[in-house]
């Protein structure tokens, strides 16, 4: 049996809410970090699942889900950079304690 | 498979010259003994001035080149150009903000996110755009935290980071549905496509993309990270980032409205009406009781944002071209204020609006060109900023958006309070360091003459300016 596209679909949809509840939620940086990381595996699911179901034979949607994997590498080394950085000045990563900036 | 023409390459050539310039500066960077690093940022200045010239001198063509990636037509032209002025003029002060510490691998991160945003002018396919959307992302962020061992600005970088991925990746997730619903990922495709589908599901699509824009141009209800940042972020960086990336972010959202999203087009000008009036109001009204002269500033960049919104929803050949004079106006205009904020700052290490008392007796040069700059911000004529204004409301009139010009116009009132309160504070109210003249180092002398001649200029000669930048426009409309 063929599982079809909108079970994918479905799939994806489902873990880009935990991470938007992960991310609107939690409190810590580092948990935000990797909710909005659960957000970018739910968009390559989607591409992958579209390239496979339309159009297997162009490379496009494979192409896609490459630089999205590049670009949260890239995304992850310098939040965590800047997390460090914070904690090091503040010692915490909580968000809500990080509030100097405020009126 | 098609065969590899080199003359494509021609049409990047300022991005090729961007990236070899950033490795220049990152191997000038090893050879550069400590203390004399803050010569890099002249490299940065004299290389960009070059990469500016050749963007401007080169042919603009009509044909979309790496497979239809790319597409550096007048309009892009014209948005690169404002990028590299702003990268220009912010290498130039950098050199004098005392906080940072100077070394290569911020001036190579400026120059890096400079190339993304002018891939971004240029982008016509969705992978393409989240591309250029992230370099000049992902080096904002590690800029605005560069001072990491300052508090306000790791905050500023955690905050401003946590927003642009989250919001950076609701866009491509409404990407990946536009890749799926046109199986394809050129704008001229997927907007062919888009036409043909049901209405639900391109303004969903639609939507999750205008977070992602939302968030570049800080618009409401994306703007949350605004005065935060700017506040927190090294001064030279607010001005980058206030300036460069918000025209970066109306770079991609005028195309996307035009070539990508033409399914929706009797939808979105609703939505963005909407939008642009809480913009402009929000702003504005926050702006008010702010006591830090860079919050204040950011406030009034969302508003600024608002206006420039009405270009976009009244489109066509006035609109856009409005939108491109507005932003070069409010690039010389917003990086001359920041640039005295940032002498300020380096001198007496604050920012508040109060420690501003009597500039006109401690540094006139100063106060003048702040209250040039203030006064282009707010309108007055006959400043650039005031010429812009009116091409906006013009656009806007033209394409029936009268409510919303109103607003706009009430608007420019209120800010106009808190632009002169700055005035007022530097002009009128004494303070005990009267004596104590603030050091204005080359450079910054430069960025400053710039900027006031180019407020004033582009006022005056506002005409033969707009003529030639509505020709690079006409190119979208023919």
């Amino acid at each position: 049996m063929m599982v079809q596209l909108e079970w994918y679909l479905i799939l994806a949809a489902a873990l880009f809410c935990v991470g938007l509840y992960g991310v609107l939620v939690r409190r810590n940086a580092v948990a935000i970090l990797m909710g909005i990381e659960l957000m970018l595996n739910a968009v390559n699911i989607n591409l992958l699942a579209f390239w496979r179901f339309t159009e297997p034979a162009a490379a496009t949607g494979q192409a896609f889900a490459a630089f999205v994997y590049a670009v949260a590498a890239a995304e992850v080394a310098v939040g965590l950079a800047l997390i460090v950085a914070i904690y090091r000045n503040r010692q915490t990563v909580d968000m809500d304690q990080i509030n100097l900036l405020k009126w | 498979m098609g065969t590899f023409d080199t003359s494509q390459l021609l049409a990047i050539l300022p991005q090729i010259l961007l990236v070899v310039l950033a490795l220049i500066v990152l191997a000038a960077d090893l050879g550069t003994p400590r203390g004399k690093k803050r010569s890099l940022g002249i490299v940065t200045a004299v290389g960009l001035l070059i990469v500016l010239i050749v963007t401007l001198a080169w042919p603009e063509t009509t044909e979309p080149v790496f497979g239809g990636a790319l597409r550096v037509d007048g309009v892009g032209k014209a948005f690169q150009a404002i990028f590299l002025l702003s990268g220009l003029l912010v290498a130039l002060i950098s050199m004098d903000f005392r906080p940072l510490r100077q070394d290569g691998a911020y001036y190579a991160m400026l120059l890096f996110s400079v190339l993304g945003m002018s891939l971004m002018a240029a982008a016509e396919d969705l992978v393409m755009l989240y591309v250029a959307i992230e370099i000049a992302g992902i080096s904002a962020y590690v800029l605005v935290g560069y001072m990491r061992e300052d508090a306000l600005s790791a905050e500023a970088g955690v905050k401003y980071l946590l927003f642009g991925a989250f919001s950076s990746t609701v866009m491509v997730y409404g990407l990946s549905l536009l890749y799926g619903i046109a199986g394809g990922t050129g704008y001229g495709r997927v907007a062919a496509v888009l036409l043909q589908t049901p209405f639900q599901l391109a303004m969903v699509a639609f939507l999750l993309v205008l977070v992602g824009f939302g968030f570049k141009v800080a618009m409401v209800p994306m703007h949350f990270w605004g005065p935060d940042t700017y506040q927190g972020a090294p001064t030279p960086i607010t001005a980058f980032i206030s300036v460069a990336s918000k025209a970066a972010g109306f770079a991609v959202l005028a195309r996307a409205l035009h070539f990508l999203f033409p399914a929706l087009n009797n939808d979105w000008p609703a939505l963005l009406v909407a939008i642009s009036m809480v913009t402009i109001t929000l702003g504005n009204l926050l702006a008010v009781p702010q006591r830090n002269i860079k919050r204040m500033l950011a406030y009034s960049s969302i508003a600024q944002a608002g206006y420039v919104l009405i270009g976009i929803t009244a489109g066509g050949v006035a609109g856009i071209t409005a939108v491109i004079f507005y932003l070069l106006v409010y690039a010389v205009t917003n990086i001359g204020a920041f640039s005295i904020v940032s002498m300020v700052a380096s001198h007496i290490d604050s920012d508040d609006i109060q420690d501003y008392a009597a500039l006109s007796r401690r540094s006139p040069a100063l106060a003048l060109a702040m209250m040039v700059a203030l006064l282009s911000l707010a309108g007055v004529p006959p400043s650039g900023g005031f010429v812009g204004k009116l091409f906006l409301f013009a656009a806007g009139i033209k394409a029936g958006l009268v409510p919303l010009v109103v607003v706009a116009v009430l608007n420019v009132i209120v800010a106009l309070y808190y632009y002169l309160n700055v005035v007022k504070v530097m002009y009128t109210v004494r303070s005990e360091h009267e004596e104590d003249a603030i050091a204005v180092p080359a450079p910054s002398r430069l960025v400053l003459v710039l900027s006031v001649t180019g407020v004033l200029l582009l006022g005056i000669l506002a005409a033969p300016c707009y003529n030639v930048m509505s020709n690079w426009v006409t190119g979208w409309f023919s």
